[in-house]
């Protein structure tokens, strides 16, 4: 478990990052910081490994006060994805990865082999493993970004913006394969974005946030989009422009979901005939947000304007 | 002395008899390339461990910075004497000289091959638990190697256009043809000194060229 503890971060010469945090997150989850640039996420996120220190206030880690641990170790136990991947130019995909586990003291055979693994799990292509990542592309250097977070097997995995570089088909898939990886590993993931569609993706819970880390709404992406605590949080998930709005219908004895612009979204299934998991293999129409089907969403006719939970929750 | 004094300058060259002994050209150039090697390797020892210093953590850079320009506008023939007068005639003064015109250039390679580090990368090295010794060592020297071969390249040049000052204290070194020359109105040999130290200084920065491009790391070579 993670907890922030009326965290305040001030700069020298005033700048307030922010003001008065507090948030506990539990083991397992997978929770999103999401707000506009100066909300703080980001500097909130790196002061669980201490690239940050607040100013006030305490950060804890499974109880233990972070500020009365060593950086580097706590660093070394804690993976982090970045933005624009963060590779070391000069050495191979292989030994970017291997870097933690050669740090923490694993032979550099052992951490090599380890690391073979892990472009597997990440989806990367054996061959790539003597490239130099200025000789990758955007995608495949996220995934050896992905694969160097994970390689010390860490409990905590912190995600700051890690797909925000590369194009939307690329971070599409990316953020499935995330989830399905989250499946698996069962990380306590603290992402990091500025995008609500990949905030109400990727996490089980939400933390929206406005200027100064001010918490405007903490809550599943259900609880966010079917009720926004005030105008700030609708006019961010974009309730208040009706693009979450979704409404049924009828067309040839089948139930399609429509968004505001009249575009299909997909089709409506009963429970009955949708038994898999959330991220199954449901139908899911071109123009479907999040890329989830929606087929958890019993049958039933939701009027125009409203917000059927399930159904939009992408 | 009649004739074109460069084309007697290259007759000098050729005389068999100024290629051998304890005042012939090699051993003249050996001389002149120790002064030079070890004026670059003291000053190396002060100047790179305080440039990566300066670099790595920012403290006392306008100083460095305004130092090394004031060390290299010092006159390196009015340092000699003024060397020569304090400690003597010998190597001593020329060295410290030497040592003085090399730490500027020196100094700014190795800092400058730490700020070119990108900031993103070293944030990286830093988040993923490496310590600030390990994040000079292992990501900012490597990256920035070219540029500390740089300053060496730059230093190297300097002094070895610089050590025939040497002779002018009463050392050897390739100076002696050049101050001889100068003494006795020998224009040929006075042309000959300078024209192997013209080709010294050449060869040698033709040498760290090569280092420099050989340093670049893979990777961040262009394919």
């Amino acid at each position: 478990m993670i907890g922030f503890e009326n965290v305040r971060k001030e700069y020298p010469g005033g700048t307030l990052a922010v003001e008065d945090f507090s948030l506990e997150i539990a083991s397992h989850e997978a929770l999103v910081l999401v707000g506009t640039s100066g909300s703080g996420k980001t500097t909130l996120m790196r002061m669980i490994n201490r690239m940050v220190d607040p100013t006030s206030g305490r950060v804890h880690i499974d109880g233990d006060d972070v500020a009365s641990l060593d950086p580097v170790q706590l660093r070394r136990s804690v993976g982090y994805v970045m933005q624009a991947s963060g590779l070391l130019p000069h050495r191979t995909v292989l030994d970017n990865i291997a870097t933690v586990p050669v740090l923490r003291g694993t032979s550099k055979n052992e951490a090599r082999r380890r690391a073979h693994e892990l472009m597997e799990t990440v989806g990367l292509d054996a061959a790539l493993a003597r490239r130099y990542p200025g000789q990758l592309s955007g995608g495949q250097q996220q995934r050896v970004g992905v694969a160097r977070g994970l390689a010390a097997d860490p409990n905590i995995l912190l995600m700051d913006e890690p797909f925000g570089a590369v194009d939307p088909i690329v971070r599409r898939e990316l953020q499935q394969e995330l989830m399905h990886l989250q499946r698996d590993l069962k990380k306590t993931i603290v992402f990091v974005t500025h995008d609500i569609d990949e905030a109400f993706l990727v996490g089980d819970r939400v933390v929206l946030l406005k200027p100064g880390g001010v918490i405007a709404q903490i809550g599943t992406p259900q609880e966010i989009l079917s009720d926004p605590a005030d105008d700030f949080v609708a006019s961010f998930v974009g309730a208040d422009r009706g693009i979450r709005a979704l409404h049924v219908e009828r067309v040839d004895g089948r139930d399609v979901v429509v968004d505001a612009d009249g575009r299909a979204a997909g089709v409506l299934e009963s429970r009955a005939a949708a038994g898999r998991g959330p991220a199954g293999d449901g139908p899911t129409g071109e123009s479907t947000r999040g890329g989830q089907p929606i087929s958890d969403q019993p049958a039933s006719d939701t009027p125009t304007g409203g917000q059927p939970r399930g159904a939009t929750s992408p | 002395m009649n004739g074109n004094p460069y084309l007697e300058a290259f007759a000098w060259l050729g005389d068999p008899t100024h290629w051998s002994g304890p005042s012939g050209i090699p051993m003249r150039t050996l001389e002149h390339l120790g002064y030079t090697v070890l004026g670059v390797a003291v000053a190396a020892l002060i100047a790179i461990p305080l440039g990566l210093f300066v670099g790595h953590t920012g403290i006392g850079k306008g100083i460095a910075v305004t130092a090394a320009g004031a060390a290299r506008a010092l006159p390196t023939l009015g340092l000699v004497t003024l060397f020569a007068l304090m400690v003597g005639i010998g190597l001593t003064a020329p060295m410290l000289a030497f040592v003085i015109l090399a730490i500027p250039s020196l100094l700014a390679g190795a800092s400058s091959a730490v700020e070119s580090a990108d900031p993103a990368t070293v944030d990286a090295a830093r988040a993923q638990g490496m310590t600030e010794w390990q994040i000079l060592t292992r990501v900012e020297v490597p990256l920035g190697m070219p540029l500390i071969v740089g300053g060496f390249r730059g230093a190297t040049v300097q002094v070895v256009a610089t050590a025939m000052l040497a002779a002018y204290v009463g050392n050897g070194g390739l100076g002696r043809y050049i101050f001889l020359g100068l003494g006795s109105q020998d224009y040929p040999q006075m042309i000959a000194g300078s024209v192997l130290v013209i080709a010294l200084a050449l060869v040698l920065d033709l040498a760290l060229l090569l280092t420099q491009r050989l340093t670049l790391p893979r990777g961040t070579r262009p394919a």
